[in-house]
């Protein structure tokens, strides 16, 4: 995280990408600092994985500078490759070797020599709780166990670059909180990761940095946090029981928006506990009953639809966040 | 490090992968060794008496059948190869060998030399059944490392074919489809029955397609019928086509993501 005056890991500017007359990627810009978390979030679709695979040699880019760890994939692919490893969407495992073999097969193909790579895919197996399949199928495997094996295999021969393309899809919870630990683990040991996701918790959760990307353009970049003061979510949410009492509660609160049909009226709020009670306070002075009431604070969802360009996708209000990947973080009280 | 010079280790490597594939899961190879087994069996026992007076071979059929069957072997392992090429492709682990500092060639050459290997031992054990329900060839030991040497020649060549063509394919019942022709041809020659018994267009292409002069070279190399110009043209056929396969197949292979 605080690598700026060392060589980036990954850097593009104009990085531009067509299949036939679709443009995929049109003119991204990236700067990935060695030793931090990346995260390219974007909806199904966007140019996630086709910036993954320009990245990491497997297709050529239309136009633009690429550098991944200093070496430019379209000339000198090699050096690319011996820098990084790639854990794709679907798993490269191979389902008829045991997780043993598909680490020291991997091991064979970094060329290191067969004692080490011995040690290396026992050090793996028990890293990542694989001891006890270790001479099972890889067939057999539950999807944690074989994103499991499949990060192993990524990491034989140590790689300082490493790729994850979505790298939780399809994890129950339990599997995902824990590659979530794995990933922090690498972090801590200095390789620079670079991860594509589509769940904003993930990302909130794991990067450094994050950049969106929606139709093959960034449309926005920077820390968690940079991200969520990008649109005005926070609110406090009041039910009501009648439209009149809805009425009272908008004449005294003055600003907000409210919703008829829901008896509700959202109140701008930095989701505090100080705000929270001057408008409870208020209420309480004209003696107005709330129903219910929710506190929403600004979360990934909001700058997610905010900036995807979803059509009902407006900043802070439930019903968009229901068509988001993770349910929204919304706190009753 | 360059990947140059890691073609031969890697390759190894990839044969490696391949023959624990094929020793763990040996139906598809036992499938293709049980086609010219039954063929074998089929063409002594219940055509061979019509064949065998027809052309004229009396009792000795089995003489000149068997090198038109191990032939055969080479044409049926092909669909194996095809087939197993085309289902590895698919698989997720052949992206991650993409994005790795390996000879790109390696991948293939490890399929092929594992699919020569597979074929060669399925060639052994029909040769075996061939001996056993009484083929008797005249060849001494040199005739028979010849034989050997072309049949594994011919092997490679319909290999990198095979491995071209299963590469072409986008799932394994195309591939199989696409080699049937290749796997049918030995028919359309001197392998069960002389070619002079053809009508003559089919007669012609019998006698120009490269399975003719391959399985003319291993009978007489095997039975000491003659083989003239035959021997050179089967190698030529078995080299062009090695070449051929490979280009076509190592562009396949690099084009795709």
């Amino acid at each position: 995280m605080t690598t700026q005056s060392t060589r980036p890991a990954i850097a593009t500017t104009g990085l531009r990408k067509a299949y036939g007359d679709k443009t995929v990627l049109d003119g991204i810009d990236l700067h990935v600092p060695a030793g931090s978390v990346f995260a390219l979030l974007g909806p199904n679709g966007a140019g996630k994985t086709t910036t993954v695979q320009i990245l990491s040699t497997l297709v050529g880019a239309d136009a633009g500078q690429v550098q991944v760890a200093g070496h430019d994939p379209s000339t000198d692919p090699d050096a690319v490759r011996a820098a990084i490893g790639v854990t794709g969407q679907f798993s490269a495992v191979d389902k008829l070797l045991t997780a043993e073999e598909n680490l020291l097969l991997m091991a064979d193909l970094r060329h290191l020599r067969r004692a080490d790579g011995r040690r290396r895919a026992a050090e793996l197996l028990a890293a990542f709780d694989l001891v006890e399949v270790a001479r099972k199928p890889a067939a057999a495997f539950s999807g944690g166990m074989l994103r499991r094996l499949d990060l192993a295999m990524t990491l034989v021969g140590d790689p300082r670059i490493i790729f994850l393309d979505e790298p939780t899809t399809g994890l129950d919870p339990r599997s995902r909180r824990g590659m979530w630990q794995i990933i922090r683990d690498l972090v801590a040991g200095g390789v620079t990761i670079f991860l594509t996701t589509q769940y904003l918790e993930e990302a909130d959760q794991l990067a450094d940095r994050i950049a969106v990307l929606d139709h093959g353009k960034l449309v926005a970049e920077g820390t968690a946090h940079e991200l969520k003061r990008l649109v005005p979510g926070g609110h406090i949410s009041l039910r009501f029981t009648d439209p009149q009492t809805l009425d009272r509660a908008a004449r005294r609160l003055g600003e907000g928006s409210r919703d008829e049909d829901a008896l509700t009226l959202l109140v701008p709020s930095d989701g505090g506990v100080r705000s929270l009670r001057s408008v409870l306070d208020l209420l309480d002075a004209e003696g107005i009953e709330a129903d219910g009431l929710t506190v929403h604070t600004p979360d990934l969802d909001d700058v997610f639809l905010a900036l995807t360009g979803s059509p009902t996708a407006t900043a802070g209000t439930t019903a968009a966040a229901t068509t988001s990947a993770t349910p929204e973080k919304e706190t009753t009280r | 490090m360059s990947s140059t010079s890691y073609v031969l280790r890697d390759s190894a490597t990839m044969l490696r992968r391949n023959l624990k594939h094929a020793v763990r899961y040996p139906g598809l190879t036992l499938g293709t060794l049980m086609v010219p087994l039954i063929f074998l069996l089929l063409f002594v026992y219940v055509l061979g008496g019509t064949l065998a007076s027809g052309i004229g071979h009396g009792s000795s059929y089995i003489n000149y059948l068997a090198p038109g069957i191990i032939l055969m072997t080479v044409a049926t392992g092909s669909m194996t190869t095809a087939v197993s090429v085309c289902t590895d492709l698919t698989e997720g682990i052949i992206a991650r060998f993409r994005t790795m500092s390996i000879s790109r060639a390696a991948v293939l050459v490890g399929h092929v030399v594992g699919s020569v290997i597979q074929t060669m031992v399925s060639i052994a054990l029909v040769i075996g059944a061939a001996l056993l329900i009484g083929f008797r060839p005249s060849a001494d030991l040199v005739h028979w490392l010849a034989a050997l040497g072309i049949i594994a020649l011919l092997s490679l060549a319909v290999t990198w074919l095979a491995v071209a063509l299963g590469t072409l394919s986008k799932n394994p019942e195309g591939a199989s489809n696409l080699v049937m022709p290749l796997a049918l041809l030995p028919f359309v020659g001197s392998a069960f029955v002389p070619t002079g018994s053809m009508s003559t267009g089919v007669r012609l292409f019998a006698e120009y397609q490269p399975f003719t002069p391959v399985t003319e070279t291993v009978r007489g190399l095997l039975m000491g019928t003659p083989i003239d110009d035959n021997a050179v043209i089967a190698v030529a056929w078995c080299l062009g086509i090695s070449v051929a396969g490979f280009l076509w197949a190592t562009k396949l292979f690099n084009r795709q993501a």
